[in-house]
């Protein structure tokens, strides 16, 4: 079974596209939130990470701030 | 340990074309970096790469780490460089993960970063309101109330970016004046939603869970702004920390002479860590080229 995978970023951010490109590299779907034009998505990241910094991603409820490829890697056993 | 003929210390425009060459010149080597890109992905618009008469920063890195992967090159990314001394005839690089690497030639592609402001409240709000960014930040600060801090070029910038998103922006400049081309300090101080504050420099920088507000001394007078968002853009050091034994300018920068030598045997740099006269992706790129091949004919000398 697939892991629920949410990305919370901005258009702008070279990590935000990096990252989405690493997902999209190993064939994993995940819902894309641009932080920038979705205030309430943009307070969602904040509530679950404690932090501003983009990207962050959430898979399964587990938070990874930043383009962390080893800990998204193990996180969805990659 | 295994020996190599090269390691290669970064992954910006140097890093990556010295990589080609290696590559090309069948050398054993590696590539130990950060990231991949280095200030070079965080680069907008350029419009002055040959061949390119217009690409996104993101984009030219894309190509740049294509064309180094196309070589099934050795990359350790993620893992930063903590050491670099020559012993004996061989160059030991230690790392952040506990690994030691030995090599007979380094090249030192490592770039530069952000300065940092260096006063209280900064490091306890990074990411928290504090930003070094604003390219990636500053989206989040939409109808908030933000402060550039700088007085150059990349501050403008910032201050420009960020008046379409903030409802206000100031801008704490140091400086009486502000430096910078005179086209985008006139359309700063054309913005209306832009306060621009000179003589003026941050004490503090304070907040709960987030920052709320910054201490800062305008000419003689003590004051606080109620501000959500500090966007630090007071310029860059190099990554030249983790070399003690080279030489250096004032500014950090490693001095090079025109084959990428620096004064230790075997160790080149390449690229904006080093002293070279300007700083441009394809200058780096150009130096990231000489050192690899400054490189290959120091293997073939000794």
């Amino acid at each position: 079974m697939a892991k629920n995978v949410k990305v919370y970023s901005t258009p702008t951010c070279p990590w935000c596209i990096r990252t989405k490109q690493f997902l999209k590299d190993n064939n994993i779907a995940f819902e894309d939130y641009d932080v920038g034009s979705d205030h309430a998505k943009a307070d969602e990241m904040v509530a679950k990470s404690g932090q501003m910094g983009v990207p962050v991603v959430d898979i399964e409820g587990e938070i990874i701030v930043g383009f962390d490829k080893e800990r998204i890697k193990a996180s969805l056993g990659l | 340990m295994k020996i190599y003929d090269l390691i290669i210390i970064g992954a910006g425009p140097a890093g990556i074309t010295a990589s080609v060459y290696a590559a090309r010149k069948r050398m054993d080597f590696l590539v130990i970096t950060g990231n991949i890109g280095g200030q070079a992905a965080w680069s907008g618009d350029i419009e002055n790469y040959t061949g390119y008469q217009f690409v996104t920063g993101q984009e030219l890195v894309r190509k740049f780490e294509e064309h180094m992967r196309s070589y099934d090159t050795n990359v350790k990314e993620g893992e930063g460089v903590i050491e670099v001394e020559r012993i004996g005839e061989l160059i030991s690089v230690k790392t952040n993960k506990e690994k030691e690497y030995q090599a007979k030639t380094v090249i030192i592609a490592s770039g530069k970063r952000s300065k940092e402001l260096g006063v209280p409240g900064e490091n306890e709000y990074k990411n928290k309101g504090v930003t070094y960014c604003a390219t990636c930040d500053g989206p989040l600060f939409s109808g908030k109330t933000v402060a550039v801090i700088g007085g150059g070029n990349s501050a403008l910038d910032a201050a420009l970016q960020l008046a379409r998103i903030a409802r206000k922006v100031y801008v704490i400049n140091n400086a009486p004046k502000f430096g910078g081309d005179t086209i985008m300090r006139q359309k700063v101080e054309k913005t209306v939603n832009v306060e621009i504050l000179n003589d003026s420099s941050v004490l503090a920088i304070s907040g709960d869970k987030f920052v709320n507000s910054i201490t800062i001394k305008s000419g003689k007078e003590e004051k606080k702004l109620f501000i959500e968002g500090v966007f630090v853009e007071i310029g860059l050091i190099p990554n030249s920390d983790f070399v003690k034994a080279v030489e250096k300018n004032n500014l950090g920068e490693i001095k090079i002479n025109n084959r990428n030598e620096t004064n230790v045997p075997g160790l080149f740099a390449a690229g904006d860590v080093t002293d070279v006269p300007e700083k441009q992706i394809v200058i780096a790129a150009g130096e990231g080229s000489k050192a690899c091949l400054s490189a290959f004919r120091y293997l073939a000398q000794h």
